[in-house]
């Protein structure tokens, strides 16, 4: 008798999370990001729950700065497959007008994410809340448990998170509290690529390279995605080929030089990468431990 | 990793029959733990360009390598832990062979931290145990065998580490690993492979060291690629805890889970527990196969380890909680079982309380019957305790408040497992294994009527039937009863009764004994069979199915019968 392979392995550890999170909380939701990983979610998901459509919620907080292309994918995945798609933005925010280029990443992505996060968790009253968090990401999700425990404000605290053994997760909560759930805590980037490959998962074509008009903004490439990005900006955009590692807001999220129009050929750069996948999320960069002090503001 | 890929194709495909291995590395601060793991990832070029420049920069902070590259800062996690320069929390690591995956559970090796190993060593394959080898074996050794082993952890690689501190002196080595196996021949440890080691410098990590050219034995990494994990699958030992139950229209109802042990295929005859109804297999949906085109989603059989959908030819009631099992499958169900246990809470066991616990698919509210003995991880010595505080391990009696499917830990990890949580914090206080069933207890009043409920369904189909006649002392499955009604004692409420009057075949009027001497118009004490003193207790006369017989006991002698007899007719006499 022969192992299951790992993809086989993660796959089934991935859909008893998910089965687990729809027998024991009342209320939960699953986090949409449309990014690669809650590609994959969304898929492990309709498994999980087949011939039934996946018993919940999938949320997506919408910044109003995300790629167009991400939005048009959202809505078509939602129509094709019928799920019960929420998307929620900070009308505080919009009341603000606040903007990456001119309020700075850091604002930006407290009041548009993690605040709107918050809103959106509150409104929805969500006792689970699904995200598509990996250990491998960086260092201090090496230790965040698959069932993560969240106060009444959704605070983490590393001491109050329960040890986890074997495959059995201790769901109970109080009422207000919520547990934060990482079915895919396992897979690495190279598990991800591997299994939409192999799954033939729709992404968004971002991720594949193609002639793009980009241009210089705090040390990466940003896509110039609409007529919000600053004019002296858009004057210096020129067309390069490039593709996205992660997709996010467009203003935050930089580019890469590539050529790697197919999916073979992206795991291809990625296992020849001398860069992690990151790199290219500017909020990484403002101090060892950023990801941790994040996470205990609230911050996925 | 790979340095040139001119067939991608290729690499997908090998890649995609790999394998997974999960492993625990066990060893203190200064046994360069953190270091090997740094040095995995770096040969197996999981670190990036970002991250290396990030951690030579940490070097110049916090590294403790002097000049070289401080791999160990590549796996350190939470900033404050990096500033204690200790870790403290389980952590999970990853790396990638063309064989397989490899998931990491880096654990610290601190006393108090017993928590943090146990929860790590739960879900590996294999342990790799790192001893300084200018220290040899360190109490900490004794306790990381001992939780290894406790976790059932079949696989050891005993890494004998800081090789060039010693000058790769092949005497120090051999003087360890047979140190070594004195201890695991104690703890009854079996596959053992033991390797010279310099994680600082790579030697025998990946590949063979010139170091130490009497190492004839293979290096960490393809050790660890070749080792066999793989287990046999028994037929016989089907279980499969239900998770979920799927239910998107009237025609389908399907029940989710994964398969924790054995195989089943369609058509199967299937039990489910507690109810023991059975029924088939219809079909079974394996969520594996479901892909963006819908190609078939149905599968002939599935395994351990798949998580899967079945749905049965009977519309019977299953629920989540329940566990279905072949019919002729051998099961002990009991409320009642031994195990092993890891007290993980900072708060201490309090034995008059009700816990609950998390076994499979259900949720249990239980009570510790006895702490048998609390076990020292250091010295294996067993001392007798009223209370487990944290990280004490210790064997206890656990009485559930149902009757549940009980697997021993060693046959079967996923079903003999559990956790225990505490019923108003929340929190997980504790891990156990279970050792065995221990027999079905009946003084607890909370449940007890329903495990006679289930008794009498069992009795009432029985077919044979004891031959019986006046004055036989037969044992009757008396049952629970209400108030002052007698009842039976033991796994089947047994009590013994007097066939006083026999009515046919099947019933009788009979009068319960008990062992008690008592005296008054109400009772008759006698001797039978071996001078056995029964009281006959007129109060509780009654009519019997023979059914409820388990066997015959004796023969009242005749002249007590006779006595009995006129004592019971005057006391029945009514007068106006």
């Amino acid at each position: 008798m022969q192992n299951l392979t790992h993809l086989k392995q993660l796959e089934a550890q991935s859909i008893q999370i998910l089965r687990e999170v729809a027998s024991e909380f009342d209320n939960p939701v699953m986090m949409y990001s449309v990014g690669k990983d809650s590609s994959v979610m969304l898929h492990l998901a309709i498994k999980a729950f087949a011939p039934a459509k996946p018993p919940f919620k999938f949320l997506h907080v919408d910044t109003l700065w995300k790629f167009k292309e991400m939005i048009e994918f959202r809505d078509n995945r939602a129509k094709e497959l019928g799920f019960d798609l929420v998307v929620h933005s900070n009308q505080d925010g919009i009341d603000m007008d606040i903007s990456p280029f001119t309020h700075g990443s850091k604002t930006h992505t407290d009041i548009m994410k993690t605040q709107a996060l918050k809103q959106a968790l509150n409104d929805g009253g969500y006792d689970a809340i699904i995200g598509g968090a990996r250990r491998d990401e960086e260092k201090s999700r090496a230790k965040e448990r698959i069932f993560s425990f969240r106060d009444k404000h959704h605070r983490w605290n590393p001491k109050s998170q329960r040890p986890e053994l074997w495959s059995i997760y201790n769901t109970k909560i109080n009422k207000g509290e919520s547990v934060r759930v990482f079915p895919i805590s396992n897979w690495t980037e190279l598990d991800i690529w591997q299994y939409i490959y192999q799954e033939d998962i729709k992404i968004p074509s971002l991720y594949l390279a193609k002639e793009r008009e980009v241009v210089e903004y705090e040390g990466t490439k940003i896509l110039v995605d609409d007529d919000r990005v600053p004019n002296d900006l858009k004057k210096k955009a020129k067309k390069e080929w490039v593709r996205f590692r992660t997709l996010g807001c467009y203003p935050l999220t930089g580019a890469i030089n590539s050529k790697a129009s197919t999916l073979s050929e992206i795991i291809k750069e990625m296992l020849l990468s001398k860069s992690s996948e990151r790199e290219g999320r500017l909020i990484d960069k403002d101090s060892i431990g950023s990801m941790e002090k994040k996470k205990i503001e609230g911050y996925f | 990793m790979i340095d040139n890929l001119q067939k991608i194709e290729d690499y997908l495909k090998t890649h995609e029959n790999k394998d997974m291995l999960r492993f625990l590395t066990c060893g203190s601060v200064d046994d360069g733990k953190s270091t090997l793991i740094g040095r995995l990832l770096y040969d197996t070029k999981m670190v990036f360009e970002d991250q290396l420049s990030a951690i030579e920069a940490e070097s110049k902070k916090y590294g403790t390598t002097g000049d070289k590259l401080d791999l160990a800062l590549l796996v350190d996690g939470l900033q404050s832990e990096r500033e204690q320069g200790i870790t403290i929390d389980v952590a999970y690591r990853f790396f990638t062979t063309e064989k397989r995956k490899y998931i990491i559970a880096d654990t610290p090796g601190h006393e108090q931290y017993t928590r943090n190993m146990v929860t790590g060593a739960s879900t590996a394959d294999v342990a790799i145990i790192l001893i300084d080898a200018r220290k040899g074996i360190l109490t900490q050794t004794r306790r990381h065998s001992f939780i290894v082993n406790l976790l059932g952890i079949e696989n050891v690689i005993v890494a004998i580490n800081k090789m060039d501190l010693v000058r790769y002196n092949q005497e120090v080595f051999e003087s360890i690993k047979k140190d070594y196996e004195k201890l695991a021949k104690e703890l009854g440890i079996k596959n053992i492979d033991y390797i010279p080691l310099s994680a600082l410098d790579g030697d025998n990590v990946v590949d063979k060291s010139k170091n130490t050219p009497w190492y004839k034995q293979k290096p960490l990494l393809e050790l660890l690629d070749t080792i066999n994990i793989t287990k046999e699958i028994k037929e016989d030992d089907f279980r499969f805890p239900v998770q979920y139950v799927n239910r998107p229209n009237l025609n389908f109802r399907g029940f989710c889970g994964t398969i924790s042990s054995g195989s089943i295929k369609v058509g199967d005859d299937i039990t489910v527990l507690p109810s023991k109804k059975t029924t088939k297999v219809k079909s079974i949906i394996n969520a594996g196969d479901i892909t963006e085109r819908c190609r078939d989603l149905t599968t002939k059989q599935a395994s351990k380890g798949m998580a899967v959908t079945l749905s049965t030819t009977d519309e019977i009631d299953i629920s989540r909680g329940d566990i279905i099992v072949h019919n002729d499958d051998k099961v002990e169900i009991t409320n009642s079982l031994e195990a092993m246990i890891v007290w993980m809470d900072e708060k201490s066991m309090n034995i008059d309380k009700t816990y609950d616990i998390k076994i499979s698919t259900s949720i249990i509210p239980i009570q510790f019957e006895e702490i048998n003995y609390k076990i020292d991880v250091n010295s294996y010595k067993k001392t007798k305790v009223k209370t487990l505080e944290l990280n004490d391990i210790a064997s206890v009696n656990l009485l559930l408040t149902q009757q549940i499917l009980v697997d021993n830990y060693i046959k079967n990890k996923e079903m003999g497992s559990f956790i225990v949580i505490d019923r108003v914090t929340n929190s997980t206080v504790g891990a156990g294994m279970i050792v065995k069933a221990n027999k079905t207890k009946i003084d607890n009043d909370e449940n007890i009527f329903d495990i006679w409920n289930e008794k009498k369904k069992e009795i009432n189909t029985e077919s044979e039937i004891l031959k019986f006649r006046e004055k036989d002392i037969v044992f009757l499955s008396m049952g629970q009863n209400i108030g002052y009604e007698q009842y039976g004692k033991g796994e089947h409420f047994l009590r013994p009764v007097l066939v006083y009057k026999k009515f046919n075949k099947r019933t009788f009027l009979g009068i319960p004994l008990s062992s008690k001497n008592k005296d008054g118009s109400y009772y008759f004490s006698f001797n039978y069979k071996n001078d056995i003193l029964s009281t006959a207790n007129f109060s509780q006369i009654k009519t019997f199915d023979i059914k409820r017989a388990k066997y015959k006991s004796g023969t009242i002698k005749d002249k007590d019968f006779i006595s009995l007899s006129e004592k019971l007719i005057k006391l029945l006499k009514v007068t106006l």
